[in-house]
């Protein structure tokens, strides 16, 4: 390809053809004189022989042109002086463009990074995580992670299956690192043989564990994640082979995980070996995540059945103990129900993503509308120009091919600010969204967004400039050329491509306002959920674990606690301060465990598992849970090992039909214990967020007397929340004032997990009210674009109309009517868009059904709601042009042209 | 593209072998092309100017043709086309296949007229 060097050598040739022919006419000249011609006749001669010299060079030099190319070049330059000749038309269009390329950009990089990228691991499509169905293990096994496995578990899968390379189980917590400056709470994840294998991300400085680190009686080691090595290490590579204190443990720093490094989706500071003791495991203790990496060319489904396979050589190779059933498991009805790594850490904000993009999405075809409109416009004004290229013969394609051009560049420079706008828009979606948004970390624009957006410029730049295209390519009429302008009103043809647009607008925008105002009704429904707590914003908590090194001797660690809480309580500006095992959405369940009433019969002899809490006295005073009946615990039944419970109403209603009746009533935990009193009966608490169903709840003395542990002894919690009512919440020096609360027990405590009830009451929300913002936002900007584009509508026809009115004004037309006239037009077009609008709303909202509490996806009010205030918005949108066309004088009117 | 005197179309590439082959004898400005095909062809053929002049660039585009500054027979400057390597290579590529053509031709109207 030597294209370069001849554009530069172009002028030369021009040069050179020129002098050729200059020469060749005056050679002919001089031949024709030497013939005893004239010379004034021979130059004549010479000419005519020649023919037309210009049309000769421009065929001669276009041998050195890429026509195409060059008349594509030419169009675009007319372009683009029309644009800067009209810049209030550029600026709307592009900015338009812009906004809604922008957004559906922001959106698609969410969407890309979070469901279409691949995790970032290798040979990510072989992850699997290893979920467990069992629908027979009540609350345990929870509708999104399914049964977790237990360690012994893991040992029959990872020694007996024949699907995995290799597999393994880990589990998040969190440990106090000591010696170093204040002490630290840092998040960990404990992990089993076979988990970086199969992750497969080496290691940035030193090594994986090996099997000596997994060994119980090995050495102790830990692995630091980059984050952590660049905090308290600086990056320093030759931290390998230092010692660490974890949890008052010595242990050596055998590696250092890279940069961006995640384990699965759970960020975290250090990894320390399970060191699993295969000597002392039970079937019990479903706390564990499991991954595995599929063998090559091994489906789910196989790996599925394979380990369905090792259920009862599981049940068989472990007991929970003399006198135990290890087939009792058998009622759970475990089944392996394994999924793409992937599909378990998006979970279900997938369907929230889509709707999300299928919203701006909707947003940027309305905004495209308005943009065909005010192309329609301005191509209606230069139709003489097109009637008279088309008499002077330029083909339809080539008049085609212009508008398309023009609305094309307009899609790319519109795309061009676009990442601009995405840029910013994707901070902002990244600061609203969903704390709890998974690969949160991972989100950027990469050049899938950027061939996203390159994509969207070019086709939204095709689709709305295909309406004027079309419409004006095709009417070769010659008459449109002197006719048009002189005709009393605008021809029907003319109006309704336009009202076609307005009313697909207007029903577009209906399915969005119907939306976002499904969500605006869904979170005033959760807001109007009690939560079964009071004062979110006056109720501070915060977690402390103390850990058995630090104080061995179970009742001392209640005895600490309380300590914490009394100090607490003297802080100036707190009212008072309880501790529980969790608070309600803060995403901990503290147990579950089988729950026996007395004089009820069972379907295999025990009673279903119950979920567990455990609470300190003042713990429904301080979280503001009404107690329905009976009392609270006392510090005396607590010290004295009262047998006594308190239970949720909706346990009490299951169990005994009331409130009132469940006290005095017993219940035991599994067969051989002994029986305990419910003493008392408070309100529900929804602690799995508002859109869930309230538990029943068994509530147990923060201390208590344990019957099952290895050796029956008095047991308290290790990890407790306090909760402190209190005004001062956020106040500037009151986290210090707790700290120091806490440090003057033990100058070793962390504090973690320092946050509000309305934090935690918020982050319930989440979900909800960032579809909702969302929604808002794209219906509000589909409500503006459309009321733009009535209004358009509308004003233009009064333009085109202008004479019309002036002779029906002559005539004796009153004002009143002239401008119903048009308001009703404009509410025609609304109408026709609303009855779409409502079937496709109908249909459409069954998709978001899943995000939607308490009310149904066909709420009678929304449907009502949004065609009025449509119809409103319209009325007012027509009413200002139609004003305008009974101001008109017929006089002017039709003198005008 | 050619003028003949029946105004009847060469095949493509004609007037094209006929240049190379004109300027294989020598290098020559455009002018005197025109009379060295006139008079080659004793007047059978006659190269008009609107033909030519294009021709001759897509022939430069082509690499077949060189073209330089140079003076005319009447001392005039102009410019002096020569060919060119590739345009030799292409010159005896085309006269074979030309060659196949007419040969190809005569035995069908031979046939004919038998």
């Amino acid at each position: 390809m030597n294209w370069l060097p001849q554009i530069f050598s172009r002028g030369k040739r021009y040069d050179d053809l020129a002098v050729s022919i200059q020469e060749h006419l005056e050679e002919r000249m001089e031949e024709l004189m030497a013939d005893g011609m004239a010379r004034k006749q021979a130059e004549q001669t010479a000419h005519r022989e020649f023919g037309n010299i210009a049309l000769i060079e421009q065929r001669s030099r276009e041998v050195w042109h890429w026509e195409k190319v060059e008349t594509l070049l030419a169009d675009l330059k007319l372009v683009f002086r029309r644009l800067r000749k009209s810049p209030g038309f550029a600026v709307t269009i592009l900015l338009t463009l812009a906004i809604g390329i922008g957004a559906n950009t922001a959106v698609f990089s969410v969407v890309n990074s979070v469901l279409l990228k691949p995790l970032p691991y290798p040979d990510a499509n072989e992850l699997t995580a290893l979920r467990l169905d069992a629908p027979g293990a009540g609350g345990l096994s929870s509708f999104s992670s399914g049964l977790r496995l237990s360690t012994s578990m893991y040992i029959t899968f990872s020694e007996h299956n024949h699907s995995f390379q290799s597999l393994g189980i880990w589990i998040p917590g969190t440990a106090n690192v000591t010696g170093i400056a204040q002490p630290e709470q840092v998040r960990l994840d404990g992990i089993s043989a076979g988990v970086l294998e199969t992750l497969a991300v080496p290691a940035a400085v030193g090594r994986w564990f090996s099997d000596a680190d997994q060994d119980p009686r090995g050495p102790k080691s830990v692995i630091l994640n980059y984050g952590y090595w660049q905090r308290r290490f600086g990056g320093d590579r030759a931290v390998i082979g230092r010692s660490i204190q974890v949890d008052a443990q010595t242990r050596t720093i055998v590696g250092v995980m890279p940069q961006g490094f995640r384990m699965v989706d759970n960020d975290f500071d250090l990894l320390l070996p399970l060191a699993i003791d295969r000597h002392k495991q039970k079937l019990a203790g479903f706390g564990f995540n499991g991954i595995g990496r599929l063998k090559a060319g091994v489906t789910l489904q196989q790996a599925d059945s394979d380990l369905a396979h090792l259920i009862p050589v599981w049940m068989d190779s472990w007991s929970n103990g003399p006198g135990t059933n290890p087939h009792y498991y058998e009622i759970w009805k475990i089944s392996p129900n394994f999924l793409p790594l992937k599909q378990q850490v998006i979970g279900n904000i997938g369907s929230v993503l889509w709707i999300v993009m299928a919203t701006v999405g909707l947003v940027m075809l309305i905004a495209c509308i308005n943009v065909a409109n005010l192309l329609l416009v301005r191509a209606e004004s230069r139709q003489q120009e097109f009637s008279i290229r088309a008499a002077l013969g330029a083909g339809r394609v080539r008049i085609a091919r212009e508008l398309l051009l023009e609305s094309v560049a307009l899609g790319l420079i519109g795309g061009f600010f676009a990442l601009g706008v995405a840029y910013a828009g994707l901070r902002l979606l990244v600061a609203i969204g969903p704390a709890d948004l998974p690969r949160l970390s991972e989100i950027s624009i990469d050049a899938r967004s950027l061939f996203f957006a390159l994509l969207v410029s070019a086709v939204s730049g095709l689709l709305f400039g295909s309406v004027p295209a079309l419409k004006y390519a095709r009417s070769r009429n010659a008459l449109t050329m002197s006719g048009s302008s002189r005709t009393s009103s605008a021809g029907r043809a003319r109006q309704r491509s336009r009202d076609i647009l307005v009313v697909a607008q207007v029903a577009m925008a209906l399915v969005l306002l119907v939306s976002a105002l499904l969500m605006i009704r869904t979170f005033a429904a959760l807001r109007n959920v009690d939560p079964g707590f009071a004062d979110a914003t006056q109720l501070e908590t915060l977690s402390i674990w103390i850990p058995d090194l630090l104080v061995p001797d179970p009742p001392a660690v209640a005895r600490a606690q309380k300590q914490i809480a009394d100090n607490l309580a003297s802080i100036p500006g707190v009212d008072s301060v309880a501790f529980a095992g969790a608070v309600p959405m803060d995403g901990n369940d503290p147990d579950w465990d089988l729950i026996t009433v007395e004089g009820k019969k069972y379907v295999g002899g025990e009673g279903p598992l119950r979920l567990y809490n455990y609470v300190s006295p003042g713990y429904f005073h301080t979280m503001g849970t009404r107690i329905v009946a009976g009392r609270d615990f006392t510090w005396d039944d607590l010290n004295n090992v009262m047998p006594a419970m308190i239970v949720s109403e909706s346990f009490a209603r299951e169990s005994w039909g009331s409130a009132a009746a469940a006290i005095g009533k017993r219940i035991k935990k599994y067969d051989s214990s002994p029986w305990l009193e419910v003493i008392g009966v408070v309100e529900d608490v929804h602690v799995h967020g508002l859109d869930e169903k309230a538990p029943p709840i068994v509530y147990w003395p923060a201390m208590f007397y344990d019957r099952f542990g290895r050796e029956p002894r008095m047991d308290g919690l290790r990890t407790v929340t306090f909760v402190l009512h209190s005004r001062r919440t956020g106040a500037q020096g009151f986290l210090g004032q707790i700290q120091q609360a806490v440090w003057s027990v033990n100058p070793d405590l962390p504090l973690a997990g320092v946050q509000t009830m309305q934090q935690l009451y918020s982050q319930s929300m989440a979900r909800t009210s960032f579809t909702l913002v969302m929604l808002a936002i794209a219906g509000s900007m589909a409500l503006a674009l459309g009321i733009i584009g009535i209004y358009g509508v509308i004003a233009y026809a009064v333009s085109q109309r202008t004479r019309e009115i002036g002779i029906r004004l002559a005539l004796g037309a009153q004002k009143s009517e002239l401008k119903w006239m048009f308001v009703r037009s404009a509410l025609m077009l609304t109408g026709i868009g609303v009855v779409i609008g409502i079937s496709a709303a109908a249909l459409l909202m069954q998709g978001i059904k899943s995000l939607l509490f308490g009310i149904s996806p066909l709420d009678p009010v929304t449907y009502c709601a949004v065609p009025l205030v449509l119809a409103t918005a319209a009325a007012c949108a027509s009413y200002l042009p139609a004003r305008r066309a009974a101001g008109v004088d017929p006089v002017e009117a039709l003198r005008a042209d | 593209m050619v003028r003949e005197s029946e105004h009847r179309d060469l095949f493509p590439g004609a007037l094209e072998i006929m240049i190379l082959q004109s300027l294989k004898l020598k290098p020559m400005h455009g002018y005197a092309l025109v009379k060295h095909i006139k008079q080659a062809s004793e007047d059978m053929l006659q190269v008009e100017e609107g033909s030519l002049y294009p021709a001759l660039q897509r022939m430069l585009k082509e690499g077949w043709l060189d073209a330089e500054s140079g003076i005319s027979t009447k001392g005039r400057p102009t410019r002096i086309y020569r060919l060119t390597e590739a345009g030799r290579k292409h010159l005896e590529q085309e006269v074979v296949s030309v060659e196949k053509m007419f040969a190809g031709i005569t035995r069908v109207l031979a046939i004919a007229r038998a």
